[in-house]
C-alpha cells in the first residue's frame, strides 16, 4: 500500500505544500485525490462533493484541476492551441452543434484564444504564443502548463513539484503568479522539494514519510519538528 | 475507358473508406483493425434492403445507421481495453462479421453471396452507368471529406488530438475520453458503412470473401502511406494504393518471365510502398510539416 491512514484538511489556506522523502507517497496521494489511482477505502471531500469514487474527468469539472511532475505538453499543438484545448466545456467539443450552431462555436473560440492570449501574457509567455509547444524550455513548458491549468477555471490547483528543474528566473516569475492566484482566491496544493521556497510561499505545511502523514503545521514549526527533520530535511542535510 | 473510369471509382471509394478510417487511427489514434466489418456491414444492409424493394437512397441510409450502430456496439465493450487490446477486439469483431455473414444463409446466402444488387433508379446499371457512377462517388467523396474537414478542424478534432497523444492530460481537463472515443468511432463506422453502400451498389454483387483482414490492411495502407491525422493524407493515399496496384500490371515483363508475372507485379507493387514509407514514414503528406520541428 503506497498510501495509508492519511487524513488531511485543507481550510481556506491560500497556499498548502506537501513534502517528504521520494518515494513517501506524495504523488500517489495526488493521483487519488484527482481520481487517477482508485481508492481502496476511505473518502475525499471537495467543498460539499465525495470525490473519492469520482472519474479524473468529472473531478476536473469541479474545479480541481492538477499537473503532472513531468511536463506534458503537446508539442506539435502551438502554445496557443495548448491552452485552449484545455478549456472544459466547449460547445464546439459536441458533434451535432459543429454543424448546427457553427456561429456559437466560432465565438466561443474566439472568446477562448482571447482569454488564453490573457493568460500568456499574464505569465510573459505571449511572446511564443504561436510557437510549437514541443520548442519551448523545460521550464517555458512548467509555466505553459500552469496556463493551461488556468484555462480550465480551477478553485483549486494541485501542483506537483512545479519549480523542479527551471531556472530561478522562472521560478521567480512563477511564485508571482501563485500569489496572484491567491490573491483572486484561487487555493493552491503544491509538492516541493524546494524547502526555502515552500517556507517563503506556503501557509501550511504536511510533511509525509512511507506512506503515512506524519506532520501539519506551518513550514517554521515543520523545521523544529524532529520527525521531520530525521525523515526528510535530516538525511538531506547529512547529503549536503 | 471504361477501365479508367472503374479505376477512378474504386479509387473514390477507397478515399471515402480511408477518410472513414483515419478519424479513428489518424485523429483519435485508435487502432481499428475491423474497419473493414462497418464497411461490410453499410454494403450487406444496404444491398438486402434494396433488394428487398427499398429504394437505394432509403436503404443506403439505412445502411449508414446501421453501420453507426454497429460502431457503438463494438466501441462501448472494446473501449474498456485500450491500445493494443482494442486492436485485437477489433479484430475478433471484424472476424465475427465475416463468420455471421458465411454461416447465416438465410439472410445473407452465405459462402454464394448477393448478386444483382441494383444502382440507384437514376444511373444505368452495368457499363452503361459508369460515368453517372463516378460522379455520384465523386460527390460522395467531396461531402465526406467536407464533412471530415469540419470535425477534425473544430474543438472536437483538437480534443481528439490531445487524447492521442495523452490520455491522462485529456482527463486532467475534464475531456471525458471514452466517450470521445465512441463518438469517434460511431463518426468513422457511419462513413465507412457509407463507403460500403457505394461500393455495394456500384459492384453489384458482394459475398463474405471480400470483406476479410486484407481490405482492412489495405485501407489501413491507404491511411498510413497518404499521411495520418491530416484531411488530404487518406485521399491521397487511396488514390496512390489504387494507382500503383493498377500500373504494375502494364509493367513489361520480359518474355521469359511471363510465368511469374503475377508475383512479379506483387513485389514491385509491394517494393514501391517499401520504399515510400522508408523515404516518408509520416506518409505523402506529413500530419506536421513546420520547420525545424
Amino acid at each position: 500500500m503506497a498510501v495509508h491512514g492519511v487524513s488531511l484538511e485543507i481550510g481556506d489556506t491560500g497556499v498548502t505544500g506537501l513534502v517528504g522523502p521520494n518515494g513517501s507517497g506524495k504523488s500517489t496521494l495526488f493521483h487519488l485525490i484527482t481520481g487517477f489511482y482508485r481508492l481502496d477505502q476511505g473518502d475525499i471531500f471537495f467543498g460539499r462533493h465525495s470525490i473519492g469514487r469520482l472519474s479524473p474527468h468529472v473531478i476536473s469539472r469541479l474545479g480541481l484541476i492538477r499537473s503532472f511532475q513531468h511536463t506534458r505538453p503537446l508539442p506539435f499543438m502551438t502554445v496557443l492551441d495548448n491552452l485552449i484545448a484545455a478549456a472544459p466545456g466547449q460547445t464546439g467539443e459536441l458533434i451535432w452543434p459543429l454543424f448546427l450552431k457553427p456561429a456559437r462555436v466560432r465565438r466561443e473560440e474566439n472568446d477562448l484564444r482571447e482569454k488564453a492570449r490573457g493568460i500568456l501574457r499574464l505569465l510573459d509567455l505571449l511572446p511564443l504564443a504561436d510557437e510549437l509547444a514541443g520548442r519551448l524550455s523545460y521550464g517555458q513548458q512548467k509555466l505553459m502548463e500552469l496556463g493551461r491549468i488556468l484555462m480550465a477555471g480551477p478553485r483549486l490547483i494541485l501542483l506537483d513539484e512545479p519549480t523542479a528543474g527551471i531556472n530561478p528566473t522562472l521560478i521567480r516569475r512563477l511564485v508571482d503568479v501563485i500569489h496572484r492566484l491567491c490573491e483572486q482566491g484561487i487555493q493552491i496544493f503544491l509538492i516541493e522539494h524546494n524547502m526555502p521556497l515552500v517556507a517563503k510561499l506556503c501557509q501550511h505545511v504536511f510533511v509525509m514519510d512511507s506512506g503515512e502523514l506524519i506532520f501539519s503545521g506551518t513550514p517554521k514549526q515543520a523545521r523544529e519538528e524532529p520527525r521531520v527533520i530525521e525523515a526528510y530535511l535530516g538525511r538531506e542535510n547529512h547529503a549536503a | 475507358m471504361d477501365y479508367l473510369l472503374h479505376v477512378m471509382i474504386l479509387a473514390l471509394i477507397y478515399s471515402v473508406f480511408a477518410m472513414s478510417l483515419n478519424l479513428e487511427l489518424g485523429y483519435a489514434g485508435l487502432y481499428n483493425f475491423g474497419h473493414v466489418a462497418f464497411f461490410g456491414i453499410g454494403a450487406y444492409v444496404s444491398a438486402l434492403l434494396s433488394q428487398a424493394g427499398v429504394p437505394v437512397s432509403a436503404a443506403m441510409l439505412c445502411a449508414l445507421a446501421a453501420a453507426g450502430i454497429a460502431g457503438a456496439v463494438l466501441a462501448v465493450p472494446a473501449l474498456r481495453v485500450s491500445g493494443d487490446y482494442f486492436g485485437i477486439a477489433t479484430l475478433v469483431f471484424a472476424e465475427m462479421f465475416r463468420l455471421i455473414c458465411l454461416n447465416e444463409r438465410w439472410l445473407t446466402k452465405g459462402p454464394m453471396g448477393l448478386p444483382g444488387i441494383p444502382r440507384p433508379a437514376w444511373i444505368a446499371p452495368g457499363v452503361d452507368g459508369m460515368p453517372a457512377y463516378l460522379l455520384f462517388t465523386f460527390l460522395a467523396a467531396v461531402g465526406t471529406f467536407v464533412f471530415i474537414r469540419r470535425l477534425t478542424g473544430s474543438p472536437f478534432g483538437r480534443a481528439l488530438r490531445v487524447i492521442r497523444e495523452d490520455e491522462h492530460m485529456a482527463q486532467a481537463f475534464g475531456k471525458n475520453i471514452l466517450l470521445f472515443k465512441v463518438k469517434a468511432i460511431v463518426a468513422g463506422s457511419v462513413l465507412a458503412g457509407w463507403a460500403g453502400t457505394l461500393w455495394a451498389h456500384y459492384i453489384s454483387y458482394i459475398s463474405p470473401a471480400d470483406f476479410t483482414l486484407t481490405e482492412t490492411m489495405l485501407v489501413l495502407l491507404c491511411v498510413v502511406l497518404g499521411g495520418r491525422g491530416t484531411n488530404w493524407g487518406p485521399v491521397v493515399g487511396a488514390i496512390a494504393v489504387v494507382f500503383f496496384g493498377e500500373a504494375v500490371r502494364f509493367l513489361p515483363i520480359p518474355q521469359a518471365l511471363t510465368r511469374y508475372v503475377a508475383p512479379l507485379q506483387g513485389i514491385i507493387y509491394g517494393g514501391i510502398l517499401v520504399v515510400i514509407m522508408m523515404k516518408m514514414p509520416n506518409g505523402l503528406i506529413p500530419e506536421y510539416r513546420r520547420k525545424n520541428t
